[in-house]
């Protein structure tokens, strides 16, 4: 085992990304059903988009308090850094996830219509700001924050909100309102199904419209991005091949290949984090301060003593050991049974007298 | 207003609220899964209809401890991030063991328990309320041993990170921060860059103190979830309403009850034992105990308070209460057989506790005549931990007697008869009592948590040294605000939405859409079967 030893911190950086991935591919779909859910009107269709996700958005839910979990265990101070200088941001996250699991759990225990439309309204709202706040996270990542030397936060809560951050947010609660849509399409028959593949493909071409702008202002912004880019070249297929897949959907929505086309969608998840890892590793945290004796002038935040890496942010060798035996055994185990448990729930959603 | 002040507000407030409710989800998953084993060997329709019931408040309960429990993995990183960063090496370990474990566990299957009914037959129904419960309790594992590391570390070793002289953190060229060990005797001052490193993950996780407080976690919890059970059905019994069902919910509550509240009696003892053994400064707060000596009285009720010397510094405590003579050192020594013996046992108590060689490490230039004020420094609050201590034992003490009388009723036959007017009493008891475990596990949770202060991590690391240095004080205001809010929201919906289920109460043969088919073992629907 102390074989690995060398490579430990990279492969939790892509343990880490897995988890992250995991719960986009999931809870991505369960945010952007909440997203989506303001678009039908009848009683019986918001219904259905709550018991699409009903039985299986609690569990998809765990893939991100796992992934923080993790974070904490493999590197304690991104973990620190991050949830610390991000403060009123994952206070505000934390709301909008207490909402979005309330809204779901009792939007029909009462059959008052204000009561049923307040919770509509609460469902929806705190999914869109949940799926907004998760991609601002990951757009200051990339652009680089605040830290000092001793690998705190130095900004305030404005610096989390640049254009470009904000715009990151957008594109991220697009993605999952296509994932969303995707999953509806999947889950739905009949009238609702009709309506919900007739914008579903919108969605599509919402989220492909985001996603051009988003890399190319990634590049035109970000120096240290391309500095870091140009040495991975491949990075250029991952992209395309992602383009690709994203166009295929509409097509495979178009052939009622609902299926395909979802898998599609998660397909995209895999390669934009890629992306993501691509464009990061192996820095976890680009800083946009740096030591006096760093020229930023000659030099990018790609390089930058400042930035919180794989090494300086990492949890001891025993540590990170440990936790792939904790992975190796746990993971296997958990996807086998979530394999199992959404088979059982497979087909298409109804209602009964257990339903939300 | 200063921001230690409101992390350890804002902590406190969300980890007391969130903890209603797992214990509820702990303690109810197990009286699920023996309802339903019944279901399953008698094929009773009753306790199928039981098991659906209290499934539902299952749910409720699951329901609200979920996102207030994201809140604490949370709430580690965003205001106590000086704290994540110098234990993250031994302490993120058991929280990622709890999501893979636990988490995943209980909420994955939990679609299942709630949602399957009429999807899977009824013995796979059956291993999913099984591995809910095995998931709450994973979870119960998890989380104890962490803080139970808090409260004993062990199996770790403190290593100091370069800095450069400015401050900031020095890496070798390939980015490392070289790291190098410090002995077992190093003292951590503020402003060291120290962090403590994992020696042995198992040695982690078995350290002195997590096997007995989990253990006597997980009693209390299933006390709770019991006491829900035996609230509700008393409201039935008395109510006269659904009276088989609530006799046979009873039955199994009391039963269970019983056996845990005898077990909880010895895990208490053996316990306190363990805080008397590994952190007796502790002790010494919970039972106000000033003089280090033999023959140490428990208190039963009373007060603690400080002395003070002339300029206003903790020098000293004294207790005013109700004791019975010895009986501390007894317990202390763990030998009843031999009490007179046992009496003599030395119980150091807060003028000794911590030493002086402690304080001396820590203040070397202290004179004798400051070892009392600096001694008083790395006291707990005591006269708080006392209040909450015996609060503790008082309620627990309630736990033990309800179900002693209520076994008692029940082996005399008595139980069941409302028309007596001790049944009735009892039941009138049992009703609020629900509160009972609720406030033992609070004034417990209480006591260990305020009983370790100052420290956050036991002679180690001090509270006042761990909260987020970048967070500032508005903005702690404004999130203590924020759950103070949504928290009093989701309380009043928890309510609601408890009374209106226990009002609607378990659903009859012929109103429920009765047995799904797969479940149907002698062909019963469209029976009309008394509930």
């Amino acid at each position: 085992m102390s074989a690995l030893d060398p490579y430990l911190p990279t492969i939790w950086f892509i343990l880490v990304g897995v988890l992250f991935t995991g719960y986009a591919m999931l809870d991505g779909f369960d945010l952007g059903v909440g997203g989506l859910h303001l678009w039908v009107h009848k009683e019986e269709h918001r219904r259905l988009f709550l018991n699409s996700i009903g039985p299986v958005w609690d569990g998809n839910e765990v893939w991100l308090v796992t992934g923080g979990g993790a974070l904490f265990a493999a590197f304690p101070a991104v973990y620190a850094t991050i949830f610390s200088g991000f403060y009123l941001a994952f206070i505000l996250l934390l709301f909008a996830l207490i909402f979005r699991a309330v809204s779901i759990e009792f939007r029909s225990k009462h059959n008052s219509s204000a009561w049923r439309g307040f919770w509509d309204f609460s469902f929806s709202a705190s999914s869109v700001v949940a799926s907004i706040l998760i991609g601002v996270a990951i757009g200051n990542l990339i652009e680089g924050i605040p830290l000092d030397g001793r690998q705190e936060y130095v900004g305030g809560f404005f610096n989390l909100l640049s254009p470009y951050a904000v715009f990151t947010g957008i594109t991220t609660a697009a993605l999952f309102a296509m994932h969303g849509g995707i999953y509806l399409a999947l889950k739905t028959e009949g009238e609702l199904h009709e309506i919900v593949r007739h914008w579903a493909w919108r969605t599509v071409l919402v989220f492909l419209g985001c996603y051009f702008i988003f890399n190319i202002w990634t590049l035109v912004a970000n120096p240290h991005v391309r500095e870091v880019l140009a040495d991975r070249p491949y990075t250029a297929i991952i992209f395309i091949a992602n383009v690709l897949l994203v166009l295929a959907i509409p097509r495979e929505l178009y052939h009622r290949r609902d299926f395909r086309a979802f898998l599609f969608s998660c397909g995209s998840m895999l390669l934009l984090m890629a992306l993501f890892a691509c464009t990061m590793y192996p820095n976890l945290v680009y800083s946009s301060h740096a030591p006096a004796d760093f020229n930023l002038n000659e030099f990018t935040l790609a390089s930058n003593p400042w930035n919180l890496t794989i090494n300086n942010s990492r949890s001891t060798d025993l540590t990170l050991r440990n936790m792939l035996v904790i992975a190796v055994i746990g993971v296997p185990i958990v996807l086998s049974y979530t394999v199992c448990i959404y088979w059982i729930f497979r087909g298409k959603v109804k209602l009964h007298h257990d339903s939300y | 207003m200063t921001v230690d002040f409101l992390a350890r507000l804002q902590f406190a407030f969300t980890i007391s609220f969130h903890y209603f409710y797992p214990p509820m989800s702990i303690g109810l998953s197990i009286i699920l899964v023996l309802m339903e084993s019944l279901w399953l060997k008698t094929k009773n329709p009753l306790y199928h209809n039981m098991a659906r019931f209290w499934t539902r408040i299952f749910a409720l309960t699951f329901a609200i401890g979920v996102p207030t429990g994201i809140v604490m993995e949370f709430e580690f990183g965003t205001n106590w991030s000086t704290y994540s960063r110098f234990v993250g090496d031994v302490f993120g370990s058991p929280l990622a063991a709890e999501g893979i474990f636990a988490f995943f566990l209980e909420s994955g299957f939990l679609a299942i328990l709630l949602f399957g009914w009429d999807r899977v037959g009824p013995k796979l129904h059956f291993f999913a309320t099984c591995m809910v419960a095995l998931g709450t309790h994973f979870s119960a594992i998890w989380i104890v041993v962490a803080n139970s590391w808090m409260q004993t570390p062990a199996a770790y070793h403190l290593v100091r990170q370069s800095v450069k002289p400015d401050g900031t953190l020095l890496s070798l060229p390939n980015g490392t921060i070289v790291e190098t060990p410090l002995p077992p005797d190093y003292i951590y001052v503020p402003g060291d860059r120290v962090r403590a490193v994992v020696d042995s993950f198992w040695g982690m996780v078995f350290n002195p103190s997590s096997m007995q407080r989990l253990t006597h976690v997980v009693l209390a919890a299933w006390l709770t979830g019991a006491f829900v059970v035996l609230s509700i059905s008393a409201y039935y019994l008395l109510r006269r309403r659904h009276l088989e069902f609530a006799h046979a919910s009873m039955k199994v509550a009391l039963a269970f009850g019983c056996v845990t509240a005898g077990l909880q009696m010895l895990s208490a003892d053996t316990t306190a034992r363990g805080v008397a053994q590994h952190q007796p400064v502790k002790l010494a707060a919970m039972e106000g105990l000033w003089q280090t000596g033999p023959e140490a009285p428990l208190g039963i009720i009373g007060s603690a308070s400080w002395v003070r010397d002339a300029q206003g510094n903790k020098i000293g405590e004294k207790t005013t209460e109700i004791h019975i003579p010895g009986m501390l050192s007894i317990l202390v020594s763990g030998d009843f057989l031999h009490p007179f013996t046992a009496a003599k046992t030395i119980v150091p108590g807060l003028d000794q506790l911590p030493s002086d060689q402690f304080i001396l490490e820590r203040h070397p230039d202290a004179t004798p005549a400051q070892l009392p004020a600096l001694r008083a420094q790395y006291w707990p609050p005591v006269p708080a931990v006392y209040q909450v201590y015996h609060l503790m034992v008082g309620a627990g003490v309630a736990i033990v007697v309800l179900c002693a009388v209520g076994a008692f009723l029940w082996w005399r036959g008595l139980l069941w008869n409302t028309n007596l007017l001790v049944t009735r009493c009892y039941l009138a008891l049992l009703v609020p009592s629900v509160l009972l475990p609720q406030i033992a596990n609070q004034a417990g949770w209480y006591t260990a948590e305020l009983g370790r202060q100052p420290w956050i991590v036991y002679n180690l690391l001090k509270t006042s040294d761990a909260f987020s240095q970048s967070v500032k004080a508005n903005e702690i205001i404004v999130s203590i605000v924020g759950f103070g809010l949504v928290y009093v929201m989701l309380f009043i919906l928890f309510i609601y939405l408890l009374n209106a289920k226990i009002h609607l109460g378990p659903t009859t043969m012929e109103q429920s859409s009765a047995l799904p088919e797969k479940w149907d073992f002698a062909g019963q629907r469209g029976h009309i079967a008394d509930a």
